[in-house]
């Protein structure tokens, strides 16, 4: 199950301006194919301020297309055609609440439903010119489209270019294996078409050229007054806070009781009560703390109290 | 007033039946021996393993137990069993499957197919998902090494012909592997009649627990370890036995063999009710699949000019589980390539809903769906631009990125 958010849930739920609009000034039709969704938007315009009055949707589509739909809506409604012109589909999906990024096509086709239906009012003929492919990269939202124009308009013939460029593969680097088939390919068409010599083009299986580890300058320790004792505290009382919300996020928490030269004694709450993996926690909240204040710490749990 | 929860998704996974967890727990704290020990501790649990094996020797009517080989589910056995055949059979290096296998079988074959290890053959279905015969007949020749292919599809429940292309497969030599994780526990089986050499099972589709499964190798078929390590499984599957999975698996099998009549009956009724039901209460809706001759817990019912996951998003607000063959359900976000090969139009197989029964299913979880499917399909046609458009050719026709 996708995880949506409350505001996309509740839009889905409980769209808002669904429905056809009769005697629309404006009409875009629009359909993202790589989900097989698509969308009418239908707008009123009031000719002289330009401002859209009315704005109704209809949608074959998912849940996030029904409710990034209806949010478009939302969002021009009481806008000039102008203003309503700068909205993004970010702007969407941040009025969502975010969205998953395989579903960030859905604000994708709203927005283009606005381009479509603005040149429609204006009497043009809107032409779509976003390419999609199959989402490569889960971490940043980076498709197969997007991963080929960047090789195309840069000439980039190896992986670690590609995530330089667009991100893709710069975080868990699963997809390391989707973006080599797709610069394979390019770089193969390059090739073929002329604007790219068969020796620069990418080979799959060469032996990757790894980066030289980067020395590590050692900087001489600057010279430090000794912490007092109430600086001491304040460190360990403001790295105690850092580490707490990740403690929180499994149901457990952390709290500073005394401290007492070297020994630091905190007490475990929560769901680290009797978790096995206390012990470990204490270590990390210790090695977090040395790093911090700099200077030998132990950290001693308070016996818990029942 | 809350409604029971109605969980009509069996085909992706069961409830562990609270009988296959009674007997797999004195396998965890109390029965923990490594049944290749020397000591009580491990013997205790090896005749346990035994009885286990009978258990599912028994329900797929095998001739050998040392025909089943333990692993780690279906996905497993799959890869196992084909490439083992690429490794045995020399001289041979082509594979035949079909166009609507699970991707444990599709994803490998292609796989293999880009690297270069093995020719494959993808056989296509009609509009009913029947396997096309005479492409099948065509493609087997002196280079096949392996054929694998589904007994039932785990969409549309669609029943192949396995026996019969089993002993085609024999007559060009090649070897007979089928998929058969949807079928095992619902259609009854007879492996010693047939001439089927190697078939893939799940453990969690039929009331049994997760992350254990087997591939019945039938006596005299040269098997490849696809893990290699300890003597396990008699040499074939290396790594000390899931003592508790496979005796899970094994008290699953025996159940399932109880209620084989009831599957074939109660619950078959229960599926014909529902798809009646929804059929003659919403328009511009049709079964999928070979109706005839399919499992008999299985519906796949289109649901013309929307889209599966608002269906099941509905769906799931009134607690009723179940799946779709559209794009936006799977990660991929690929539509369902079963219903691609079949080639269901495109407004309906986004539309699709699977429905797919146990024996745990009642006539309320029947009533439920059909109380409120009518209006969950109502009020998404009536958000969708191509259900009003639909009277009118072409009316709808939207510029596609």
């Amino acid at each position: 199950m996708w995880e949506y958010s409350e505001k996309v849930k509740d839009y889905f739920f409980n769209p808002k301006n669904s429905g056809v609009l009769e005697d629309a000034d404006g009409v875009g039709d629009v359909g993202a194919i790589s989900c097989g969704d698509a969308l009418r938007l239908m707008i009123k315009v009031e000719p002289v301020s330009q401002v859209i009055t009315e704005a109704k949707f209809q949608t074959f589509g998912c849940g996030s297309a029904i409710a990034s739909s209806s949010a478009l809506t939302e969002l021009i409604i009481g806008k000039t055609i102008e203003q309503a012109m700068q909205i993004s589909n970010q702007d969407i999906a941040d009025f969502l609440g975010g969205l998953p990024p395989e579903k960030m096509h859905c604000s994708v086709m709203g927005y283009e439903a606005l381009q479509a239906a603005v040149a429609n009012y204006r009497g043009e003929e809107w032409v779509d010119d976003h390419e999609e492919g199959a989402l490569i990269c889960k971490c940043f939202g980076v498709d197969e489209g997007m991963i080929e124009r960047t090789i195309r308009a840069n000439t980039l013939t190896a992986v670690e270019e590609i995530t330089n460029f667009t991100k893709a593969g710069g975080s868990c680097a699963t997809c390391a294996e989707g973006i080599e088939a797709v610069l394979e390919r390019v770089n193969a068409e390059m090739v073929e078409e002329g604007i790219l010599s068969a020796h620069e083009a990418f080979v799959p299986g060469a032996v990757p050229v790894l980066a030289k580890p980067k020395k590590v300058v050692v900087k001489a320790p600057e010279s430090k007054a000794p912490l007092t004792t109430l600086q001491k505290i304040r460190l360990i009382e403001e790295t105690i806070e850092e580490i707490r919300p990740s403690l929180q996020r499994d149901g457990g928490d952390c709290e500073l009781i005394d401290v007492e030269g070297n020994r630091v004694i905190v007490k475990l709450t929560g769901a680290c009560v009797g978790c096995h993996l206390s012990g470990a926690t204490i270590e990390g909240v210790q090695a977090r703390l040395v790093e911090a204040v700099g200077v030998p710490l132990l950290v001693i749990p308070a016996a818990p109290v029942h | 007033m809350a409604n029971d929860p109605v969980y009509l998704d069996n085909n992706a996974t069961t409830r562990c039946d609270p009988r296959v967890v009674e007997a797999m727990m004195p396998y965890f704290s109390e029965q923990f021996g490594n049944a290749s020990s020397m000591h009580a501790f491990g013997s205790e649990v090896g005749g346990a393993l035994a009885k286990a094996r009978k258990q599912l020797q028994d329900l797929l009517g095998a001739e050998f137990d040392h025909e089943i080989v333990y692993t780690s589910g279906g996905t497993e056995a799959d890869n196992m069993a084909i490439l083992s055949a690429l490794e045995t059979q020399k001289g041979r290096d082509e594979v035949i499957t079909s166009a609507v296998e699970h991707p444990a079988v599709l994803s490998l074959v292609a796989h293999l197919e880009k690297t270069g290890q093995a020719k494959v053959h993808i056989i296509p279905v009609d509009a009913k998902g029947r396997l096309d015969m005479e492409a099948y007949r065509k493609a087997l020749g002196p280079r096949t090494a392996i054929v694998s292919i589904m007994w039932a599809n785990n969409e549309t429940g669609t029943i192949f012909p396995v026996a019969k292309l089993a002993e085609m497969a024999h007559e060009a030599g090649a070897l007979f592997h089928t998929d058969a994780v949807q079928a095992v526990g619902k259609i009854p089986m007879n492996l010693k009649s047939t001439e089927i050499d190697m078939l893939s099972l799940s453990g969690h589709k039929l009331h049994g627990p997760k992350g254990v499964g087997a591939l019945y190798v039938r006596k005299g078929v040269r098997l490849r370890p696809l893990v290699r390590g300890g003597h396990q499984e008699r040499g074939r599957r290396a790594g000390t036995e899931n003592a508790p999975g496979i005796i899970g698996l094994g008290r699953a099998a025996q159940l399932a063999g109880e209620y084989m009549a009831e599957e074939q009956t109660r619950v078959a009724a229960l599926r014909d009710r529902l798809e009646e039901g929804l059929l003659g209460a919403i328009s511009h809706s049709f079964a999928t699949g070979d109706v005839e001759n399919r499992l008999p817990n299985t519906a796949n019912v289109a649901f013309e000019y929307i889209e599966g996951e608002a269906i099941l998003l509905l769906m799931n607000r009134e607690g009723i589980a179940a799946s779709s063959g559209s794009a936006c359900t799977s990660g991929s976000l690929e539509p369902s390539h079963v219903l691609r090969a079949m080639n269901v139009p495109y407004t309906a197989a986004h539309g699709a809903i699977r429905f797919s029964f146990s024996r745990e299913n009642t006539q309320a979880d029947v009533d439920r769906v059909l109380e409120v499917m009518p209006q969950i399909i109502a009020r998404l046609r009536d958000m969708s631009p191509f259900w009003r458009e639909r009277e009118k050719e072409g009316a709808f026709n939207p510029t596609y990125a």
